[in-house]
């Protein structure tokens, strides 16, 4: 593989599995809400 | 009020189910596909921005709009949009949210159907020997329907039956009970499935290369797939089918996302939630649809092989005969891993068109759960047996064009001018970040209000008036000249009135070719004609449960 396709490749993997690792962390770590009267 | 009281059992449930939703055949088959036609790394870059200007947009709207009809007992398209426009007209535009899911079930369900019957065909080993060819052939015998390789009858109709009986049952068995524990048993093995098979794609390296294929290497795949041609930026087709790929990818303009949300309690995040689903879907379909398909057929088949013939067939055609060179126990393995995940890829998708005819039926005509499930089976089996019956004559491609492809780009244009410009982008943007667990970014606010509508209108004027090839600026010189536009035949224009299968008769000399192309014609247009009616059958409901609500309300003043 060439450099530039291994770059592109490895920053958009990281990109794209950080912000879904974030975000389901983030849903799963938010508090329970009650429910609405 | 709809007598209708089903939830999600919990907040994990419904990003899963949402994802499952989002995450279907196209995240493995098509986008490498579309990766690779469309400028191999560069592509990225006009996905990523479609996603962010368009994508999520469109996600948070169908989220909020849900969760906002639901509060009213709305589960379905048509009465969210008449809650949220207040002209009469805008709840018929909601019979796309549910006539799509409809069509698109009914061949869908059919390609589903095809990953049991090869996940069956793994683990008996009916692949182990075969060569391509003959790999190829029976899929070919497969969709002939009345020819078979295996010596059972109609096979192809036997599993897709058992297909849509699965989908119904499920269905019938509730919101939570059924969707909400498929997504969370199908998701998990999907992913770890994904992952296996990554790995393997990944590490292949060139140690597939043999005496036929000598120059067969995996990098090479994904050096062709990654490597970025920037100057295929400037090419509008290039930004086209990112945008194509983004819409389809997530499901948007589909009326699913919105029946989901709807049964979201009132107080409950929907930007974050939106959010986790909509990346979880992305990471399915970058990272492991990248790593998969791609660099294994050019681990065996060499790079050339896969230029030509890329495709979404090479999934059922090439991949089994691929997974032979694994040896007979890991052949099995891989073939029950790839055809499963597509499989959860598949039913975690055809799952959600169920629930938004479910949903309008049992909130406004008092359906029992059962009873709407097992409609919905009823009437997908209706509509998908020409699929498959006359899939060699472009039946399938019909209903895929105009409900899987064209209805959800003008669902999602007419949504997103509700949402923004009818309901009003304050509102909207009210009903986005109440009870959010997320600081959503107020340039959402200007992105939604102005960008999404006018991205979606340039999707679908691109795709009503796409030149020869997809080459625009071949097609403005020629304007410019005076030469005129010349139409593709995949234009909205030209499918319109079938220029390509009447260009292949014009050409066809063989008797038989013009029989088969005659047919073709014939079908295709029968099958316009019961989507017609299918339509205009959802549009009737619609008209006559607004009339029970209108004297509903009479009745109790």
């Amino acid at each position: 593989m060439n450099t530039s396709a291994i770059l592109m490749m490895a920053i958009t993997m990281l990109l794209v599995t950080g912000f879904a690792v974030y975000f389901f962390v983030k849903v799963l770590r938010s508090p329970t809400k009650d429910d609405p009267a | 009020m709809s007598t209708n009281n089903e939830r999600w059992g919990s907040r994990v449930g419904l990003v899963l189910a949402m994802a499952g939703n989002a995450v279907g055949l196209g995240n493995f088959l098509r986008f490498p596909v579309q990766a690779i036609n469309n400028g191999g790394g560069a592509f990225i870059i006009p996905y990523l921005v479609s996603f962010l200007v368009m994508g999520i947009p469109l996600l948070w709207i169908e989220w909020s709009m849900g969760r906002y009809g639901g509060k009213f007992g709305h589960h379905s398209a048509p009465f969210m949009l008449d809650a949220m426009a207040k002209h009469r007209w805008w709840k018929y535009f909601g019979v796309f949210g549910i006539w799509t899911n409809l069509a698109v079930a009914a061949y869908y369900c059919y390609i589903e159907s095809w990953t049991i019957s090869y996940v069956f065909h793994s683990i008996g080993q009916t692949f182990n020997g075969m060569s391509q060819h003959e790999v190829a052939a029976f899929f070919t015998n497969y969709v002939d329907i009345t020819t078979t390789s295996t010596g059972i009858p109609y096979e192809g109709v036997i599993f897709y039956a058992v297909c849509l009986f699965l989908n119904t049952w499920i269905l019938s068995r509730g919101l939570s009970g059924g969707v909400e524990k498929t997504a969370k048993i199908g998701m998990p093995l999907l992913i770890i499935f994904g992952i296996f098979l990554a790995i393997r794609g990944l590490t292949l390296g060139t140690s597939g290369a043999s005496a036929a294929h000598p120059d067969a290497d995996a990098w090479a795949g994904l050096s062709f797939l990654w490597t970025p041609q920037f100057d295929s930026l400037a090419n509008p087709k290039v930004w086209l089918a990112a945008a194509g790929q983004i819409f389809f990818t997530l499901s948007v303009g589909m009326g699913t996302i919105h029946c989901y949300a709807a049964y979201v309690k009132s107080n409950e995040d929907v930007a974050l939630n939106a959010m986790s689903a909509g990346w979880m879907n992305e990471f399915v379909e970058v990272v492991l649809g990248s790593s998969i398909v791609i660099p294994i057929a050019a681990g065996y088949l060499g790079l050339e092989w896969v230029k030509e013939n890329a495709g979404f067939g090479m999934g059922f055609q090439t991949m089994p005969f691929l997974f032979g060179n694994w040896g007979p126990v890991f052949a099995t393995l891989a073939g029950v891993f790839w055809f499963g995940l597509l499989f959860f890829a598949g039913i975690t998708s055809s799952l959600a068109m169920g629930t938004p005819w479910m949903g309008f039926f049992q909130d406004e005509f008092d359906w029992s759960r059962t009873k709407s499930a097992w409609s919905f089976g009823a009437v997908v089996l209706l509509m998908g047996l020409p699929t498959v019956f006359f899939y060699n004559y472009g039946v399938f491609n019909e209903y895929d064009y105009w409900a899987g492809t064209v209805a959800l780009v003008i669902f999602a244009l007419a949504e997103s001018v509700v949402f923004a410009w009818i309901f009003g982008i304050n509102r909207g943007w009210k009903e986005i970040t109440d009870g959010s667990d997320m600081k959503v970014p107020t340039i959402y606010k200007f992105i939604i209000k102005y960008v999404t509508p006018l991205f979606l209108l340039a999707v679908f004027v691109g795709s009503v008036f796409s030149p020869r090839n997809g080459d625009w600026q071949s097609a403005w010189s020629s304007l410019v000249q005076g030469a005129g536009w010349e139409l593709d035949n995949g234009s909205l224009i030209r499918m319109f009135f079938n220029t390509g299968i009447h260009e292949q008769l014009a050409a066809a000399t063989e008797p038989a070719q013009i029989t088969h192309l005659q047919d073709s014609l014939l079908l295709v247009n029968l099958s316009r004609v019961l989507l017609i009616a299918v339509f205009a059958g959802i549009a009737l409901m619609v008209f006559l449960a607004a009339r029970k609500r209108k004297h509903g309300k009479e009745s109790t003043a």
